[in-house]
């Protein structure tokens, strides 16, 4: 080891499961590409207040004047806009870094809470078997057979538009794969060794199921949840550039797109061509990322 | 078997009846159904008289029961904005969307089966490297963007295609098709190419996991041994047998088309359910929401059903893990 050859003995290094699990990883330098442009974009939306050149809410920076300029061009009060500005004559490049707020927000939030709800009744379905387990997963198999748009669709029609109807309903739609994902993976553990010597030892229920079998399920569920946060943010944006996601006092990227729509046809490519560039490399770098999670986490294809 | 058709059809009943129950929910326990049922114009007189007459005094599982028994006869409401029944609305325009939908599936046997049959016989190639990352990126783009893409290289920067809308049609069997003319044709392109995008890639990929198993088995071996020229076991040992399986994945697909079709539909104002329904939502048409969501549960339930008995009827093991 060559930090050795520096003289201080340095500690021997432990292969932890975590290190494995992150030097399997990095083998593919195109996950570790993903991996740090979706840290690059997550860091934009966090901070975009701050780094943003304008605050496309703040009505007073803005100057309607500048409306549909073209990317490049310089407006009042010498502000460049780099990517053009829209209708209004915001910021698109502001707007986008806002926009992402949203997005990934809707995006990770309705994974987060879909992955929640999803684990729970998958684990309980897998647990507790029976009459439970065949009415879990008839649900599960009834929300899989309708594609997820429709689903999304019919929930947003009733609730009407929202941020947090957003969330609702890409719950609703989401849950069912974490909860086919987690009890199959629960299924098989349950028949494992530990899980009966936690039984022996008069665990309580919950203890087994939080502290040893889900633990056990977690890395398809990480892989599941990875895909889920892309296909959320896809489908959010949808929705919002249908008119059914989120209001237009907060808009996401895909509301930011289809602004741009009805200036498209006119050759203002910009307003949609940026936030769509956006939400595409957000996409990418997280499905980029998924997939080599799916090889690393893959029981079957372990060295 | 008639045991397990009758289990299956009394199940598929049950799954629409309850679908009906939260349809019915949300329009009547969430929305106000006086507000939802009543043209807004009316007075208070009429309204009274409305309230009555539909029922709407009555106690809600009453309710549900009346709801039922005019869906079950074809009645789903009149729509507002057109005063037409909502059924016979949404019906005119399916034509439009099943058009769309079938090109769709055409374009992407089309694309998909020549790029997924190359990739798999020659794994190695740049160029079928390339076409994995192009079925990769067809899964993470945005569709709805792609389609404002093509809007704007092909019908604004390039003037090839027209942008949006149907373009002249023709009437057939008393339904108005576009494919028959060329105009209609120039018009289906791109939002076929469109719906098309998901299915493209998904088609590469099976035909090339496809191409890639079958080339092991010992029959396409054998034919190469008895000394058959490699087109030949190409297109006849091997792509016929991988034939199945995409077929039967492009069949599950239909309905996934037909639901998707509502994106590609407002992108291209192609005049199908799809774009009634955003519309209805919009103006909060709520007789045309109602009758759609009926209709597209039926429909997936009907594609449900036919699936599980073709694979009953193909695979009796399915039939078996049924009754035990």
């Amino acid at each position: 080891m060559s930090s050795t050859t520096a003289g201080s003995v340095a500690p021997p290094r432990v292969e932890t499961p975590f290190r494995r699990f992150a030097s399997e990883f990095a083998e593919s330098r195109l996950a570790l590409f993903g991996l740090a442009l979706f840290t690059l974009i997550a860091l934009v939306a966090i901070f975009a207040p701050w780094i943003a050149p304008q605050n496309p809410y703040d009505l007073a920076q803005l100057d309607i004047m500048d409306g549909r300029l073209e990317p490049g061009s310089v407006g009042g009060a010498d502000f460049t806009y780099w990517l053009g500005t829209d209708d209004q004559g915001r910021d698109m490049l502001s707007g986008i870094m806002y926009g992402l707020r949203i997005s990934l927000l809707v995006g990770a939030g309705s994974a987060v809470i879909a992955c929640l709800v999803g684990a729970s009744l998958g684990m309980i379905a897998a647990y507790a078997g029976g009459r439970t387990d065949s009415l879990i997963m008839r649900l599960v198999d009834l929300q899989l057979s309708f594609p997820a748009i429709l689903a999304a669709l019919m929930i947003l029609a009733f609730l009407g538009k929202g941020i947090l109807n957003v969330v609702i309903a890409l719950v609703v739609v989401e849950w069912a794969y974490y909860a086919r994902t987690v009890r199959g993976s629960a299924l098989v553990e349950r028949r494992r060794e530990y899980i009966e010597a936690a039984q022996c030892l008069a665990l309580p229920t919950r203890r087994i199921i939080f502290r040893h079998l889900l633990p056990n399920c977690l890395p398809p569920l990480i892989v599941v949840a990875t895909m889920q946060v892309a296909r959320a943010i896809a489908l959010e944006a949808t929705l919002s550039f249908l008119g059914l996601g989120v209001p237009i006092t907060e808009p996401s990227l895909g509301l930011l797109i289809a602004n741009g729509y009805e200036y498209m046809l006119s050759g203002k490519y910009w307003i949609s061509f940026y936030p769509g560039i956006a939400l595409l490399v957000t996409i990418v770098s997280i499905n980029l990322v998924g997939d080599q999670l799916r090889d690393v986490l893959n029981p079957r294809l372990k060295r | 078997m008639t045991v397990f058709l009758l289990r299956r059809l009394i199940q598929a009943a049950g799954v629409v009846l309850a679908m009906s129950l939260l349809v019915f929910l949300g329009v009547y326990a969430i929305g106000d159904p006086v507000e939802i049922l009543i043209s807004p114009e009316a007075d208070q007189i009429e309204r009274e008289r409305a309230v009555k007459a539909l029922g709407l005094d009555l106690p809600l599982w009453q309710q549900y029961l009346v709801f039922l028994g005019r869906a079950l006869q074809g009645d789903l409401g009149r729509s507002f904005v057109f005063n037409e029944p909502a059924l016979q609305l949404i019906l005119q325009r399916m034509p439009a969307t099943l058009e769309l939908a079938f090109g769709a599936t055409f374009v992407a046997l089309l694309i998909g089966l020549p790029l997924g049959l190359y990739a798999g016989l020659r794994p190695k190639s740049p160029l079928s490297k390339g076409i994995l990352a192009g079925s990769i990126l067809g899964f993470s783009l945005p569709t709805f963007w792609v389609g404002l893409m093509l809007i704007m290289v092909f019908a604004v920067q390039l003037g090839w295609l027209p942008s949006t809308g149907r373009g002249e049609t023709v009437e057939v069997l008393g339904m108005r098709w576009s494919f028959l003319t060329r105009d209609g044709l120039a018009h289906m392109v791109m939002p076929a190419l469109n719906l098309s995008l998901f299915k493209i890639s998904l088609v590469i990929r099976l035909t090339r996991a496809g191409v890639r198993e079958t080339m092991l088995m010992d029959y396409v071996k054998f034919a190469r041994a008895k000394g058959l020229s490699p087109s030949r076991v190409t297109f006849v040992h091997v792509f016929k047998n991988i034939l199945i399986p995409v077929v039967t994945v492009v069949g599950l697909e239909f309905g996934g088309t037909i639901a998707f079709s509502v994106v590609t539909e407002s992108v291209f104002a192609w005049p199908g359910m799809g774009k009634l329904i955003i519309d209805s939502i919009n103006v909060l048409d709520r007789p045309v929401m109602v009758a759609y969501l009926m209709i597209i549960v039926l429909l997936f339930i009907t594609i449900n059903l036919v699936v599980d008995i073709t694979y009953s009827v193909l695979d009796p093991r399915v039939r078996l893990e049924g009754k035990s």
